[in-house]
């Protein structure tokens, strides 16, 4: 999870790079849908044993598990 | 009181690069050899590491120290320098950079020095403790994140219409009084409960507000608590729907682009569920340009005679295809219409949002508004009561907002991958949320004085027509010819500016205003008007489908416990009777507010902003509780202070909406009054029916039971606290319910 201060040093392409991530992963957050990379690595580490969801599954299921029972709206 | 003299000498660690550097960084983590002792009492104190970084000062870094003093010395000098401007000038118009200058010296210092204070004192924010995110890590819902990342999505999460409507109607009474409750409000009050929360919920497996006072404080309070949050849902829906009723109304451009959203976010849904799954981005940036189209057809359909009567509706028939529209909404299959809604919703505020806040960098515009209008008395036509305490209770959400106390108890905490985080994402993102405030209030204020009148007034006060409203208008003592409010609405696209209520319009007009002369050419009044009005309805239709939704959850949980069967989530009969509950409910109160001839948002609004106040007193007598049960009881006024005057503003306003003689004011002497006449078969205006009348008192006395009900709630919460909190002050051992200590192995690793 590079944060934009964790790249200091790198060359410019790659902290915009960095930032671009940073950037991509916060809309898709906001829109509660988690890293991907994230689950797979944790899945494979974590539970070896158990199938890994391919994004289109993930993405199903974070959906669900977001509006399933209604988000906390705020005024 | 001597600690607050201590903390307010910078030391920062040795990582910050100098003043104002942490904001952006955020790096404070101790060294990594106090990260290894986390069960020494004195070692886990925040003051301990500090006093050792002291120690290890080199001359370089007591440089640094000092830079420091002096940057945030100016700081502090230039905030108040700017805030002086604001408070103080008086008769001619001032640029609204002073207030932004003000308003970001006081967050950056409120932030710098107050929420270090209660992080690093109060909370005593532990960098060594495993967050609930690294306990049980699934990969999905509890997950390690990145707290820029995580600030984004807190964020999104709490932002809403309430900031940009509340400081709109407060502008009734001018800048000034808005302005200061926003930036006292936000950094003593609204901040300091959202960081508590979260911090509390992070030491309590991310558990819910509801669920943590019920550990805390009690099954009754618990149970009393989730009552008062599902009427404060319900008033919250029937407001936000109100004010897109009121800015469609006979709007046939601004009713066929919200329309326009609808048959868009059915394309995403199907889209990203069958045609291309998961790509949220590109289907995204479809959904905008679809949008930004929309609105330009939008202008052509309300010019042409043939097309625009089919989107022309009056305001109950809007209100009635709401509430259709609402129940179809929360039954459908969320993937459909909710959730590619809420995408557009989300990306497009954030957006917006951004593009005012530079529009209004460039732009600088001049406030017309006067710092202060005669209305500080009461006697205002957009909503009645003095500035003590109906001010603090109409601005609500952009200074304290209870709301938040339910996000910062929901997905946020179970995100955190480090405690300390709990400062950025829980702070800082309330002061961004004051900041939109801000915008707000700014954009209603760069108005001319008579225009905000004329737009928020009520019809029974301006009469009907240009030279009426003038007339009116000038008889409060601000200067506005007719042809400038018939221009203005031709500007925009309307045919008529004249008793917009419900702030949406307002602020509209202020957006398009501040970004048509950013962006001269680009579009033009109009386009930006609906453009903005789009924004604003977009996410507010997200509310009330995704509100109505977890309404509908919340009466089968409530309504569960006492009727079993009624819990399950797949029988279709209890899904069908909670839902229809839910959507009579609000549905109930729209209907009041489209129907009621005093334009609705005077009497909707402040029985809004008294139930959003009474939650976030709820989850401060929460937080005051818990601190007392953590041995903490020294600086219990960090929040026992928030929540006595929040308590103080909430239980006034609300005495004075149900048993105040004066009938502008009072629901009980409203109810008298036309129940007066209704006996004697006399017909007051604004009703025009013996019907009519009948339905004012119904009202009157339905909308005093809920401001009763709401005091109850705040009051037997508070009683069940006060003695709980009394126990624990008997106690000799903290008494709180924390989840276990669990070393944090990875704090550097994931922190930096």
């Amino acid at each position: 999870m590079p944060s934009p201060s964790a790249t200091e040093g790198r060359s410019l392409l790659a902290r915009l790079r960095a930032v671009w991530r940073t950037a991509g992963k916060t809309a898709n957050l906001a829109i509660g849908v988690g890293d991907y990379e994230a689950y797979v690595a944790h899945q494979r580490t974590q539970h070896p044993d158990q199938p890994v969801m391919s994004y289109a599954e993930y993405f199903r299921e974070r959906q669900d598990a977001r509006y399933g029972k209604g988000t906390s709206r705020c005024c | 009181m001597k600690d607050s003299s201590r903390i307010e000498s910078p030391s920062l660690p040795p990582t910050s690069p100098g003043w104002g550097g942490e904001i952006i960084t955020w790096n404070e983590f101790p060294s990594r050899d106090f990260a290894k002792k986390p069960l020494d009492p004195d070692a886990r104190s925040p003051d301990s590491w500090r006093h050792r970084n002291h120690r290890r000062a080199s001359g370089k870094e007591r440089m640094n120290t000092w830079t420091s003093r002096l940057g945030w010395m100016l700081l502090a000098i230039f905030g108040a320098v700017c805030l002086g401007v604001v408070a103080l000038r008086r008769g001619e118009t001032i640029n609204a950079m002073w207030l932004v200058a003000a308003a970001g010296s006081v967050f950056v210092i409120g932030y710098r020095f107050y929420s270090r204070f209660i992080a690093d004192r109060v909370l005593g924010l532990d960098a060594t403790r495993a967050t609930p995110a690294q306990l049980r890590n699934d990969g999905l819902d509890y997950v390690p994140t990145d707290r820029v990342v995580l600030f984004g999505h807190h964020f999104a999460a709490i932002a809403g219409a309430g900031p940009l409507v509340g400081p709109v109607l407060a502008a009734q009474m001018g800048y000034l009084p808005g302005t200061l409750w926003i930036l006292v409000g936000v950094v003593f009050a609204g901040a300091v409960q959202d960081f508590v929360t979260l911090f509390l919920s992070s030491r309590r497996d991310a558990r819910s507000l509801g669920e943590m006072i019920r550990t805390e404080l009690g099954e009754t309070a618990g149970w009393v608590a989730m009552v008062g949050i599902l009427m404060i849902m319900i008033m919250l829906i029937a407001v936000l729907a109100l004010i897109v009723v009121k800015a469609l109304a006979a709007s046939p451009w601004g009713t066929f682009t919200v329309a326009a959203t609808i048959p868009i976010a059915l394309f995403m849904g199907i889209y990203l569920r069958h045609l291309r799954p998961g790509r949220v981005g590109e289907v995204s940036l479809i959904g905008i340009v679809l949008l930004v189209a929309a609105v330009i057809v939008g202008g052509h359909v309300a010019a042409s005679p043939g097309w625009a009567p089919l989107f022309t509706f009056d305001a109950t028939t809007l209100c009635w295809m709401l509430i259709a529209y609402g129940f179809a909404a929360s039954v459908l299959p969320v993937w459909l219409l909710l959730a590619p809604r809420d995408y557009l919703s989300t990306f497009m505020k954030i957006g917006t949002v951004a593009l005012l806040a530079v529009a209004i960098f460039v732009a600088a515009p001049e406030l017309k508004m006067p710092a202060l209008t005669r209305f500080v008395d009461g006697t205002g036509p957009v909503w009645s009561g003095a500035l003590f305490p109906f001010l603090f209770i109409t601005i609500a959400c952009g200074s304290v907002s209870g709301f938040h106390a339910l996000v910062a108890s929901g997905t946020t905490p179970k995100m955190l991958a480090n405690e300390r985080d709990a400062r950025p994402i829980g702070y800082g993102s309330m002061l961004m949320e004051a900041s939109v405030a801000i915008m707000a209030l700014t954009a209603a204020c760069v108005l001319e004085p008579g225009v905000y009148f004329a737009m928020n007034a009520p019809t029974a006060a301006l009469g009907t027509t240009s030279e009426s409203a003038a007339a009116a208008i000038a008889n409060w003592g601000f200067v506005v010819t007719p042809e400038l409010l018939t221009s203005t609405a031709k500007n925009i696209g309307e045919t008529t500016i004249l008793s917009r209520a419900g702030g949406a319009p307002t602020l509209a007009v202020g957006m398009a205003q501040i970004l048509n002369s950013l962006i001269p050419g680009v579009g033009s009044m109009a386009f930006w008007y609906h453009y903005a009005i789009l924004f604003e309805a977009l996410f507010i239709l997200t509310t009330i489908d995704a509100g109505t939704r977890i309404g509908r959850f919340m009466v089968q949980d409530l309504v569960g416990g006492l009727y079993a069967p009624f819990k399950k989530a797949e029988s279709w009969v209890a899904n069908a009777l909670a839902t229809t509950i839910c959507v009579a409910g609000w549905g109930w109160f729209l209907y009041q507010g489209v129907t009621d001839p005093l334009g609705g948002i005077n009497t909707l609004w402040p029985l809004f902003g008294i139930a959003n106040q009474m939650l976030a007193g709820i989850a401060l007598i929460f937080a005051t509780v818990v601190l007392i049960k953590m041995k903490r009881e020294r600086y219990v006024w960090v929040t026992a202070l928030p929540m006595a005057w929040v308590l103080i503003c909430t239980l006034t306003a609300g005495w004075l909406k149900v048993f105040t003689p004066n009938p502008k004011i009072g629901f009980l002497a409203h109810a008298q009054k036309f129940g007066d006449a209704l006996a004697k078969s006399e017909i007051l205006a604004p009703a025009k029916t013996i019907e009519q009348m009948q339905r004012i008192v119904l009202n009157d006395r339905i909308d005093a039971t809920l401001a009763c009900l709401f005091m109850l709630v705040v009051v037997t919460v508070f009683v069940l606290g006060i003695r709980t909190a009394l126990a624990a002050l008997r106690a000799n051992a903290p008494s709180c319910n924390e989840a276990p200590y669990v070393e944090n192995t990875d704090a550097i690793a994931v922190g930096n």
